[in-house]
Order: C-alpha cells, then structure tokens, then sequence
C-alpha cells in the first residue's frame, strides 16, 4: 500500500511514497569519527523494510571548500558525488549540513556546468537522516529502552537550512521513554561552523562554552543531534569544563545511534566523542 | 566643580575608556574581537541588548505566516525599486528639482564630503546639528568639517554619547548600546557641559540624563547654522524625503536651522508613495519592535511663503561610494535591499559576543560583514579579509532579513570574491575590490590538495584507512581546537570498512 505524498509545513517540500531502496550518504565527519551512527542509521532504516547502499566511491559533500570560498575545489570534488550517487534512487545524508549542501547548494554550484541536470535531480532526492524517517517512511517506532532525558540539538544547518527541526523532534517523540528536552536558547548556533572554528577560534570557543553550559544546565542523560561537528563541538567543549570541574559532562550521540539504541533497548551510549 | 576629587576620577576612567577604544581601532580584526571577548561589561551590553531586542521583534511579530507574507512584499517592494533604479534615480533628481530641493551627485565618500562642507561654507555656517545618519559615518563626515574648522554636533542621544566619548557608533541602530548607565553618567558628567558653561550634575537617573542632554541640545538647535540628516527613503514620484525617528532630534535638525542638508546611498530611492507603507511596516518593527516611530518626517522642500517653519534651503546629496559596482555585481546585488533595520546584528550570536567595534567598520554585523569590503571607502576584501570569516553561516540574520537579504550566502559569495584564482581577476567593473586578495598560496595548495585526495575515492579511502590505523598517533593537541575542546578521536574502522565488512551493497540493484 503506497502513502499519500506529504508535504512539509516549514520547508514546503513535497515527499516521495516509500522507496524500496535507498543511498545513504555518510558524509565524511561520519566516516571517520562517527562511523558507528552510520551503521546504525543503515539498521534503523533496513527494519523499516528499506534496503540501504553504500557506494564504495563516496567522499565528502565539498561543503569545507565551498564555505572557505574555494568553489573549484569543491565543484570537484561535489561531482564525485554526482557520480557515487547517480542512479535515481532517495539519498539519504547522516546530517544536516551535509544534505543542506547537496539539496540546497550543488544546483547553484552546477549552474551554467554540463552536471548541471544532474545536480538538481541529485538535489531533488536528497533528504537528511529524520527528514526521510519521518516524512518520506512516516515511521511509527517501538521504544524498548529505559525512561531517560535527551537534549535534543538541532544545528543551525538541520533548522534554517534543511528545515527539519519538526521532523528531529517528531523522529524523538515516537520514543514513548525519552522525555526530550532543549537548552536555553535553543536556536542559537554552537560556534561549530565549519572551518568557522578554525578561522575564528576565540569566538567559536566562547559559542560553544555557552551551548555547553546551556546543555549542562539541562541536566540530561545524553545530547543528540543529526551533525556530528555540533556534536564534537559541543561534547568536547563540555569534556574540558568537566575536566576543570565546572559542570558535568553529557554523553553525545547521534540521532540514528540514539534511535537504534532505544530500539534495541540496548543501554549506554555506543560511541561518540564523550 | 572641576577641581572636585571625584570629578578628576571620574575623567581619569572616561579618558582611560578614549585611550581603550583608539587602542583597539589600531588594532587588527582578530585582536579587537579577542579583547572584546574578554571585556564581560561589553559582553553583558550586547547580550543584554540583543536579548531585549529580538524579544521586542518577536512581540510585534506573533503570527509567524503573517510575518512571512510581510517579508516577502518588503523584499519585493525593494527589488521592484532596485530594478529600475538608474531611472527612478532621475526621476527623484526631477521631483526634488521641482519641490525646491538641490541634488547632488557624489561618486566617492571625498565627493560627498566636500558638496557639503562648500554648502556650508557658502552659507558662512560654523555649526552644525546632526540627526542620525550611518552614510554620514561611512563618509566621515564629522571628521572633514572639523578640520575645515565647522563644529558638527549629533543631536540623537546615542550619537551624542559616542561623540563625547570620541567612538564610533558599535550598532547602526542603537549607537552606544556597547556603554551601559554609569559609563554614560560618567561620560555626561564629565565631557557634557550645560548651556551655561557648567558640568552637567553626576545622575545614573535615565530620565535625567536625557533631560541634561536635552537642555544641551535644544540650545544648540536654536543656534545653529545647518541641520544635517539622514534618509531612510527617497520617494521618487513625489520627491519626498522619508526620515524616521524616535527622539524628535531629527525633526529639529531639519526645520529649525536655515539650512538641511540630507545625505543619503543612491538605493535608498523607491518609487512611489504606495512602497511607503509596506516598508514602514517592516523597518521599526524589525529594528526596535516599534509598530511606528515616535516621529515619521516626510520632507518635500524648503519652507514656502507664509510658512513658518522649516530650512530655507534643502539639498541631497546623493552617496555612491561603490554602491554602483553592487547594482552590477550579479550575486551581491541584493546587498543594496537593505533598509538599515540592524536586525540582522541583533540576531547574529558573532556580534551578541564581541559587539560592533570588533568590526572595526561603519556598518557592524552581517550586513556590516556585507556592505564594508564593497564600498569604495573602506579598503575592499583586502582590509577586511577577517571579517568576513568572522561568521559561522548560522542563517539566524537571513531568517531575521525583513527584506529577505540572504546575508549568509552573500557573506559566502565575498569569501569566493576573496580567495578568487587571480586569473579570474581584474576584468570587469562588477568585481569587489581587492578580489582574490585573500588568496594566499599556502591555503590555497591545502584546498587543492584536499580536492584532489577527496575527487578520487581511492586516494580518499586510502587516507581515511591511514586515519582509523594512525588513530593512536593522534596528537593530543590540535590547534587552538583543543584549547577549550577534548581532542576528537578517530574510529578504528571507518563507516566505508564497516559498511564493506558488513555486506552493504555498494550498488542499487537495477
């Protein structure tokens, strides 16, 4: 039985019916820091009936150049991803960051390029990991996990770029046992930001030292978000206040690794930079 | 009164704040934002500031659809101006000749500068009162005709505050939001002195500090020779001057003096009376959460026979300063939408830490970041290199936009006009100035360097793997990363060798 098509309140964007197979994007934070939340992203999806592929020959979004100005580079290295991700099948991308890059930014990239057909129609089946979980496959999940409190951190990339905030929270409340909370200020941006963090270090430190203490004031089990560089931003920023005794560190995972976790009714944190 | 103790102290610590702020001005970007970071007085202003003021904005704003549809009609009120805006441009000179009102015409901020002063000069004026006026900041206005011995004097409360303390405005909006209420009473007592030659009485009263300002003022808008303003639009069809405004300042600074000289950027021209209401909407709402400003001033010329009030001669002047090269650029174009709200300021977390002055321009905050490498006067992407990466393209100004600049795209834009290969250069009017200055070799061969190992997925992989197996030779500090940040820590197999290991498919099935 096919689903109606649904459309996103914010965003606008109209969905597709269940696929029956899907790439995953895992982007290149994921790869090497956070590998096991693309795993767990690959499970969570395939109980859902959806078969998941990986291309081998997948590497980053390009976002790191394009933001740093260096639009070659990354129109280089973007047209890999036109071809590791060219049959037309949904993409679904572990954050999002990485999916506002390709669904919002790789057609203004291509235009006026040969790819720049390709781009759109990427562009167009692209979706973030809660964004495809809740709107396109609608899921209803079963939480075997404990009562808990998770921080919910939606990046500024996931609420003003992809839109999604609605879908992180409607993919956290079909966990009957967490009790999702938010940090004071919560739309405020945790000084990540890419190569922001590099280029700026004084004030990206003095962002993330406030969503830190923020997170701790919250006084949850456990932070998730869908972007990984929030989280190491964070998690991290929290490891050295704990170290120093100020406030208490938090566990941070991924929203997929969170998911699964619950799902399993598996306890404690996987992985992650805490 | 002068020779009091606590007077000298008092002094001692405003002239200590002088000396502070001429300290920092010299310094570069990244220093002024480090020593902003650490001044918790100055963190406290701007967060307290932009706290009260984006909970002001939300108020006026409550129905989020509403605000929506009220955006897109300012953005396309200002883009429908903007696409006509060399003939609009001349039919406003027409309107304004018709009314009485002088036109000039000034390419660069020098330009300007000496249009007005030979008004002046021509007037034998040797004072000058001054409404609030950003284009004035950005030419430096001030400054010119106090060497050419004509004393300039701002009448809006904030302007006046940054003028006796020798700064410059840290906010478009709120000038002196960086100072809080002893710094002022500091300021006043010791700087401010009544009409009748005496210091002004130590009060942190509010309303009593503006009640001393305002005995100041008011005698010197009696007595002064010119009147200078600002513009918030310039409405071509009637060749009205439209100036909004909460203190009645600007009101006195253009009908008591014989004189008004008002300056303006050439995109502040739109075309009809009817674009009026749906900007005006938008403006003190975004800016202060005001549904309307205490004063909306609609001048259309000098004082007619039998008038009693108003100048007896008005004149515009009309600012290029590079703002024709942003009509002609394809991508920052929009830049020129902009109705000088200062939302998007109010809103972005880089600015609530370090404030206006980190900036180090006229124009603060995103769209600071925004106009200041494009206008003529103030050193292009060479000079201003750090500040635009001084933003984590967090899209909270976009968001905010009421005219739906988008601001982080364009701050994205002028990095790419920054860093831009040098053989793509040079041709061309459009080009920002000091395009590709920014590129340096040594970050150049990292991006290129990085493009390469990341287009070819071998070369990728084999990095990658490199990273999971090297991961115990990690360094345990990485830059100022890990300063205030435990160290992250590569996986011992990354997601491409779990996912093979696993049997993922690495192709859809046809």
């Amino acid at each position: 039985m096919s689903q109606s098509p649904l459309v996103s309140s914010e965003s606008g964007r109209r969905y597709p019916d269940k696929p029956s197979q899907v790439y995953l994007l895992g982007t290149c934070l994921v790869d090497s820091f956070y590998p096991q939340a693309g795993m767990d992203a690959i499970e969570v999806i395939r109980a859902q009936g959806v078969e998941v592929v990986f291309p081998q020959s997948q590497t980053c979004c390009g976002q790191p150049a394009y933001n740093s100005g260096y639009e070659d580079e990354a129109r280089d290295v973007a047209r890999q991803q036109l071809e590791a991700f060219a049959k037309d099948i949904p993409v679904v991308v572990m954050m999002g960051s990485c999916a506002g890059m390709v669904h919002q930014e790789y057609p203004d990239l291509f235009a006026g390029y040969p790819e720049e057909a390709a781009a759109k129609a990427l562009a167009a089946r692209t979706y973030e990991f809660t964004e495809f979980m809740v709107s396109v496959l609608n899921v209803s999940l079963e939480d075997k996990g404990q009562t808990t409190k998770a921080a919910l951190h939606t990046s500024c990339s996931s609420r003003r770029g992809m839109k999604v905030a609605q879908q992180h929270k409607a993919l956290l409340g079909e966990l009957s046992g967490v009790r999702v909370v938010e940090p004071e200020r919560v739309t405020e941006c945790c000084g990540f930001g890419g190569t922001f963090a590099v280029k700026q270090p004084a004030i990206s430190a003095a962002m993330a030292d406030d969503k830190a203490r923020y997170m701790a004031a919250t006084d949850a089990d456990v932070i998730v978000s869908a972007d990984c560089g929030c989280l190491m931003n964070i998690g991290g920023t929290l490891d050295e206040l704990a170290r120093k005794g100020e406030c208490k560190s938090i566990p941070t995972e991924h929203i997929a690794s969170f998911v699964r976790r619950r799902l399993e009714g598996a306890e404690g944190t996987k992985e992650g930079q805490s | 009164m002068s020779n009091n103790p606590q007077f000298i102290e008092l002094k001692s610590v405003v002239d200590q704040e002088e000396h502070d702020f001429a300290d920092m001005q010299q310094r570069h970007f990244k220093v002024r934002a480090q020593m902003a970071l650490e001044n918790d007085t100055l963190r406290k202003s701007f967060r307290g500031a932009s706290d009260f003021l984006m909970g002001k904005r939300k108020a006026v704003f409550p129905d989020s659809d509403e605000l929506e549809a009220l955006r897109d009609r300012g953005e396309a009120a200002r883009q429908r101006s903007l696409s006509k805006l060399p003939e609009l441009l001349e039919q406003l000179e027409r309107s304004l000749t018709a009314n009485g009102v002088h036109v000039h015409w000034a390419e660069t901020a020098e330009q300007a500068n000496d249009v007005i002063h030979k008004i002046l000069e021509r007037r034998n004026a040797r004072t000058v009162v001054k409404g609030k006026s950003m284009v004035s900041e950005e030419i430096e206005l001030n400054h010119y005709l106090e060497q050419h011995g004509i004393e300039c004097l701002e009448s809006d409360m904030g302007e006046y505050l940054v003028q006796l303390g020798k700064e410059t405005p840290s906010h478009i909006i709120m000038p002196a939001i960086h100072k809080n209420k002893e710094q002022i009473a500091r300021l006043m007592h010791t700087r401010a002195t009544t009409p009748d030659g005496e210091a002004v009485p130590y009060t942190e009263d509010v309303d009593d500090l503006i009640g001393n300002a305002r005995a100041i003022l008011r005698e010197k808008f009696r007595t002064a020779d010119a009147g200078i303003s600002g513009v918030n639009m310039a409405i071509a069809e009637t060749g009205t001057l439209l100036l909004v405004e909460n203190e009645g300042n600007g009101r006195m600074c253009t009908t008591v003096p014989p004189v008004h000289i008002a300056i303006t950027g050439i995109e502040k021209v739109v075309e009809k009376l009817t674009d009026v209401p749906e900007l005006l909407t938008l403006l003190p709402r975004s800016a202060t959460g005001q549904i309307i400003t205490t004063y909306v001033n609609m001048i259309s010329g000098p004082r007619k026979e039998g008038e009693l009030d108003g100048p007896d001669e008005v004149h515009l002047v009309l600012l290029d300063n590079g703002r024709s090269r942003m009509f002609n650029h394809p991508e920052l174009k929009q830049t020129l939408q902009c109705i000088r709200c200062g939302a998007c300021m109010n809103h972005c977390p880089v600015y609530a830490r370090v404030g206006g002055h980190a900036y180090g321009s006229t124009y603060p905050g995103p769209i600071g970041q925004v106009v200041t490498p494009q206008l003529s006067s103030a050193g292009g992407l060479a000079e201003n290199g750090d500040m635009i990466n001084a933003c984590s393209l967090n899209g909270a100004c976009g968001e905010a936009c009421p005219v739906r600049i988008p601001l982080p795209d364009l701050i994205r834009n002028l990095r790419a006009e920054a860093v831009k290969p040098h053989r793509n250069v040079g041709v061309g009017d459009e080009r920002v100035p000091g395009a590709g200055t920014q590129r340096h070799l040594t970050e150049a061969l990292i991006w290129k360097g990085w493009s390469t190992v990341h287009k070819v997925p071998f070369l990728y992989r084999f990095s990658t793997n490199a990273l999971a197996m090297g991961r115990g030779l990690m360094p345990s500090k990485i830059g100022p990363w890990t300063e205030t940040r435990s160290t992250p820590k590569p996986a011992a197999k990354n997601l491409h060798q779990l996912a093979r290991a696993a049997g993922i498919p690495d192709q859809p099935d046809d």
